[in-house]
């Protein structure tokens, strides 16, 4: 059994989720808990958001995002391809920074633009 | 080369003879272990100008005390510092204390104090209506008021060094040894005693420039230790003046550190006190001060607690709560929740109960334990040095070239139909970078540019005055620290929040591979 | 950059840009932004995390992105923007309102509008009104203060962290800190309960395995230069530390994260009536202030936790300022018609009005008041709880003679999440008396 608490919504449910039962949750008080509950026992992601150099004097840094959530265990090594680059300006909002991490087809985007 | 005259210590009572010394043709230093003037309790205590009734006559103080205050309006005028005549009340709660009212007038009088009177409890009311309902009478001393006293102390020593006496921070003076004619000083840089908190980072000594003014000393012996010559010393080292008159003197008093601790309250409680209130002292022991401020905050406090250690200026939940206490007895509508900072001040009380002043050795001048009323007394202080100088021989020649007076801009003091004009000709006292004081880029840059620049965040809030409203630097404290880097040329991860040591950042973030 | 303008925004945050756009949909030509920073988007720019814009724009987004899309918005609509610029006073009058400004680029200036929108949004508590003993070392940041050094200046503020409040920031600068290669040793929280979101507390603390403590605090902090060691007690239900439950962390930072203040120095100044419980404005139904042609929106009216619900809100404040303006420059027209071209009747000034009074169980209200005549269809009140409820109460809403107006269940509710509950206009016709209790019941 583990045990999770939902955050779907502000109720904050406190569920079980069985693994060897095929992943059976309880707890949940509504459909999308127990959805919740499973994705986190089977294979819980996370979109992760962080920053990347920018050459301007204006503004150091760049915020990104990854365009899909990525495995929980992979946030930190994805953090760390991010020390490698560095843009240069003009940036647009949407613009891949490193594409397809991990050669999942997930990519990290800039979440800004930068003119100068 | 050999000084003329060190002075040991830039508090408030180091930076006034500076200030007098540079009228005479001398070879001046001024040293001080801290990163900037007035780090020690010039900086932390009530910023009062004290009226003049509460030293015994006969001492040091009560000689003192008049003097001062009148030549601290008078400089304030002259150097352009924040200062305001509020006047004061002495509260009496109960009828017994209104007895120790008229011996504190008595002693006033017999001090010089002018303009003093006892009024009763509703005549004191109706000026103060906040006062709790229990006022029976109140002492009123007209002449007192309140000054920003880091400023005080800063103003003196940039005309100091503007008139040629070197300024030499982060100066520690560890030993000092008489060498037939005149003294050799050895002294550490303070900053070496620092480890960065990254280990990549640049080490604080090297950080910066060395920030000392006029002519500088040879550094020889130890690694980090200066050797600084003078022929004659001036020990104002505040809670160290016993450590250092033991340097050179046999022991003859020691400081009992004594600690205050404060509130600072917003200015949005609205009008709480015109004046300054203090307690009657009664045998309950002292009741706290209220206190304007020269920005129109209020300072609540300070208890006094005898503590160990010299620079703990921590405080304690229990000082504080104390304070709120008895500020309600005087002030009921007192809350501790419009605090906006709390902090402490550590007094050199001495076994000796008044000032030290005179020659402990030859070439050795005291003016040690300088106590409250220290701040008002400093520029008396300074010139009973000066006397004493003079009656030795010392200030023969007057600089003739010498360069008085100062003037800041402040842009919230510039009246109204001026101001466009004036950010159209400086367009930097256009950007507010302070948000809660309304300061600008122009003043924070202008600071920057003084004799004795700032080095650190609390630097420029001590000249400028940012950061010192209810947000505390959250908002301008990050824009500053981009300012003193980009005006000094320095590494922002290298400034300093206040004293050395207290580096704000630690690194940068994304170590990106350079590729050009 | 003109003299006069029909309405001024001061603040360039969600709340001011969302207040502009519906201002100049609602039909006014001559609008101007005024924004302190270099640049529109307010605290989302340094908000890089995502979670913004479920509600409003139906995905989830960073703050940037977020502010993004208000600012792409306004592109083209003809809007005057004047950023790195600082609202020094308001002045209201009679006949139009007057606002002072400096900035370095347009300089120190006066402009006349008839409408004024506060969007000044709000201010962090510091250390000073908590009152933490111990020395003032450097190494004490309120959250936001890191959160602008990390991810906007590209620095960081400590290595070893601890944080004091369990507020969203302290939260997110929680995870922020520890993937930028910090140690981050605890979260401490003074109640019982946390204030931050559930899902900032998941993801942002146990994903890295940080400590909560909840009815702990900080009471001690040691170091002269920089922080060295942080004592950490339990509280008793006084919030008074318990002896013996002493804790040390040796740390060289410390995140406070004890709330957010509505920023008001300017509205106070200019006579604007506050509310004690919110610190922000007292507003009628439209979001207009005790001063008429004054409205508020966004943090600086109460404190938001999803910038959803500020656009929301603003676009209702900058509606109702449009129209406020529209109003009267009709009636100059044309003297003595009581139909305004909204459909709204009479001079809101003269409508009758009730107060909405929150019991012991309610923090407050916004809005305070409400003027039954001047409601199109509905008015959104939000609130929030005092305390937690775990199991399903209601919302209940009593007139003067205690007579139940509406009651709202609601399944589980805490102080950190803002609640809203959308009240008729038929209802509020029906209130008798002055005013309208707001608490939370048991469902009967
Ligand atoms: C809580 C409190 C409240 C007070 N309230 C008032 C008031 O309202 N009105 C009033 O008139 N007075 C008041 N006083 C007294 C007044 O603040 C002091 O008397 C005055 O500031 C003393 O100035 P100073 O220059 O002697 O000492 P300081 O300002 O302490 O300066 C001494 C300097 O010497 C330096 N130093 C020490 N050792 C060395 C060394 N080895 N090498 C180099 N430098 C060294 C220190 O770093 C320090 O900067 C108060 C004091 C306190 C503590
Ligand atoms: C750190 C943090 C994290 C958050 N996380 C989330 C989240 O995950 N999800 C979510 O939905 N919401 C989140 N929120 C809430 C949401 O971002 C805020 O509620 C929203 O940004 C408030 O908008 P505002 O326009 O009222 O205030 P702000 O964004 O603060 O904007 C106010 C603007 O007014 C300007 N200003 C102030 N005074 C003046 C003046 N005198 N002259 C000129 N300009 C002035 C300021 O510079 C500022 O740009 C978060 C908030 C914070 C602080
Ligand atoms: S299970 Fe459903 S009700 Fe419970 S917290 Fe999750 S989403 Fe909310």
């Amino acid at each position: 059994m583990k045990e999770y608490i939902c955050v779907v919504c502000p109720r904050g449910c406190h569920l079980s989720v069985d693994e060897e039962n095929d992943y059976a949750v309880s707890g949940n008080s509504c459909l999308r808990g127990e959805a919740y509950g499973r994705g986190e026992a089977k294979h819980p992601t996370r979109i992760v958001t962080s920053t990347v150099r920018v050459r301007s004097a204006v503004h150091p840094r760049c915020p990104v995002k990854t365009d899909k959530p990525i495995g929980k265990e992979d946030m930190g090594e994805a953090i760390r391809l991010l020390d490698e680059v560095e843009l240069i300006p003009p940036v647009r909002r949407g613009d891949i920074v490193i594409a397809s991490l991990f050669g999942s087809g997930t990519n990290f985007i800039s979440t800004r633009d930068i003119d100068e | 080369m050999i000084f003329d005259v060190a002075i040991i210590g830039a508090g408030v009572v180091g930076c006034a003879v500076s200030y007098y010394l540079s009228q005479y043709e001398l070879k001046t230093a001024l040293l001080e272990r801290e990163n900037d003037v007035a780090m020690g309790a010039s900086r932390a205590n009530t910023a009062i100008i004290h009226g003049g009734y509460d030293p015994v006559p006969g001492t040091w103080m009560a000689r003192l005390n008049v003097e001062g205050m009148r030549r601290c309006f008078e400089l304030c005028e002259e150097l352009d510092v924040e200062c305001r005549k509020t006047g004061s009340y002495v509260i009496a709660l109960e009828d017994e204390q209104t007895e120790t009212l008229k011996i504190l007038l008595e002693q006033g009088v017999a001090n010089g104090c002018e303009g003093l009177e006892i009024i009763d409890g509703d005549a004191c009311r109706a000026r103060e209506p906040h006062l709790t309902e229990d006022v029976a009478a109140a002492l009123w001393v007209p002449e007192s008021g309140v000054i920003n006293p880091w400023e005080f102390a800063l103003a003196m020593a940039e005309v100091a060094v503007r008139n040629g006496v070197s300024f030499m921070p982060n100066t520690r003076v560890c030993d000092i040894a008489w060498e037939g004619d005149h003294y050799v000083i050895g002294a550490a840089d303070t900053r070496e005693s620092f480890e960065p908190l990254d280990r990549d980072a640049e080490p604080y000594a090297a950080a910066g420039s060395a920030r000392g003014t006029g002519e500088q000393p040879t550094t020889g012996g130890e690694r980090g230790k200066t050797m600084i010559r003078a022929r004659y010393l001036i020990n104002a080292a505040g809670v160290e003046s016993d450590t250092i008159h033991n340097m050179v003197a046999p022991p003859s008093f020691e400081i009992v550190p004594t600690r205050g601790e404060y509130y600072l309250l917003d200015r949005t409680v609205g009008p709480l006190v015109k004046s300054v209130i203090f307690a009657c002292p009664s045998a309950a022991g002292k009741g706290v001060t209220f206190s304007p401020t020269i920005h129109d905050n209020f300072l609540v406090g300070p208890n006094a607690e005898v503590i160990d250690d010299r620079d703990d200026t921590a405080v304690t939940r229990a000082a504080l709560d104390d304070i709120a206490r008895k500020a309600c007895r005087m002030v009921p509508d007192f809350n501790p929740r419009t605090s906006i900072r709390n902090f402490a001040g550590v007094r050199a009380n001495s076994t000796c109960g008044d000032f030290v002043i005179g020659k402990a050795a030859e070439n050795f001048l005291d003016l040690a334990a300088i106590k409250s009323p220290g701040l008002t007394c400093a520029p008396a202080i300074a010139r009973a040095a000066l006397d004493i100088l003079r009656e030795d021989g010392w200030l023969s020649e007057r600089k003739a070239d010498w360069r008085g007076g100062r003037r800041v801009v402040r842009f919230k003091e510039i009246p109204e139909e001026e101001r466009a004009a004036f950010v159209r000709d400086h367009p930097l006292y256009g950007r507010v970078i302070c948000r809660c004081e309304t300061i600008t880029e122009g003043e924070i840059v202008a600071s920057m540019k003084r004799e004795i620049p700032p080095v650190s965040i609390d630097g420029v809030k001590r000249r400028a005055g940012t950061g010192m409203g209810r947000c505390q630097g959250g908002f301008c404290g990050p824009r500053v620290l981009g300012i003193i880097a980009r005006e000094s040329g320095r590494d922002p991860l290298s400034i300093e929040e206040d004293g050395a040591g207290s580096r704000v950042l630690v690194s940068e973030t994304k170590k990106a591979v350079r590729r050009e | 950059m003109r003299d006069h303008y029909q309405l001024i925004v001061i603040g360039g945050g969600p709340a001011g840009l969302g207040a502009a756009f519906s201002a100049r949909r609602g039909g006014l030509d001559h609008i101007l932004i005024v924004e302190r920073d270099v640049e529109l988007g307010g605290i989302l720019n340094q908000c890089i995390h995502n979670g913004f814009g479920l509600h409003y724009f139906g995905e989830e987004l960073t703050g940037p992105e977020y502010a993004g899309r208000l600012i792409d918005r306004l592109a083209g609509l003809g809007i005057d923007i004047l950023c790195d610029a600082m609202a020094l006073e308001i002045m209201p009058g009679e006949q139009e309102h007057s606002l002072r400004l400096v900035s370095a680029d347009a300089g120190y200036r006066l402009v006349t509008c008839e409408a004024v929108v506060l969007a000044m949004g709000c201010r962090e508590r510091t250390r000073g009104a908590i009152q933490i003993p111990g020395t003032r070392a450097a190494g004490i940041f309120t959250a936001g203060t890191a959160q602008r050094y990390v991810n906007i200046e590209g620095c960081m503020v400590g290595r070893r962290v601890i944080i004091l409040g369990s507020g969203d920031i302290g939260l997110i600068m929680a995870r922020r800190m520890t993937l930028e290669g910090a140690e981050v040793l605890a979260c401490v929280e003074l109640l019982p309960y946390s204030g931050g979101l559930t899902r900032n507390i998941v993801q942002c603390l146990q994903d890295f395995n940080i400590p909560l403590f909840l009815s702990h605090t900080i009471t001690k902090i040691e170091g002269k230069d920089r922080v060295k060691r942080v004592t950490v007690q339990q509280v008793d239900e006084n919030f008074r530390p318990i002896d013996g439950t002493e804790m040390y962390y040796d740390v060289d930072t410390v995140l406070l994260s004890v709330g957010l203040i509505p920023e008001n120095e300017l509205s106070r100044a200019a006579g604007v009536e506050i509310d004690p419980k919110t610190s922000g404005p007292v507003v009628y139904e439209n979001r207009e202030t005790s001063i008429p042609g004054i409205f508020a929106c966004g943090n600086v009216l109460h404190v938001h936790d999803l910038v959803d619900f500020v656009t929301e809100e603003s676009e209702s404040a900058g509606e109702a300022a449009a129209a406020y303006v529209l109003r009267r420059s009709d009636t100059d027209k044309v003297r003595g018609r009581d139909e305004d071209h909204t459909g709204k009747s009479g001079d809101p000034r003269q409508a009758s009005c009730f107060s909405l009074v929150p019991d012991q169980t309610i923090a407050y209200t916004v809005p305070q008041r409400i003027r039954p005549a001047c409601v199109d269809n509905v008015v959104r009140v939000y609130f929030r709880v005092k305390a937690p409820y775990k199991t399903p109460k209601q919302i209940v809403f009593r007139d003067g003679e205690r007579r139940i107006v509406a009651s709202f269940r609601r399944p589980y509710m805490a102080p950190g999440e803002m609640e809203h509950v959308v009240l008729k206009r038929a209802l509020l016709d029906g209130v008798r008396g002055d005013h309208l209790t707001v608490s939370v019941e048991e469902i009967s």
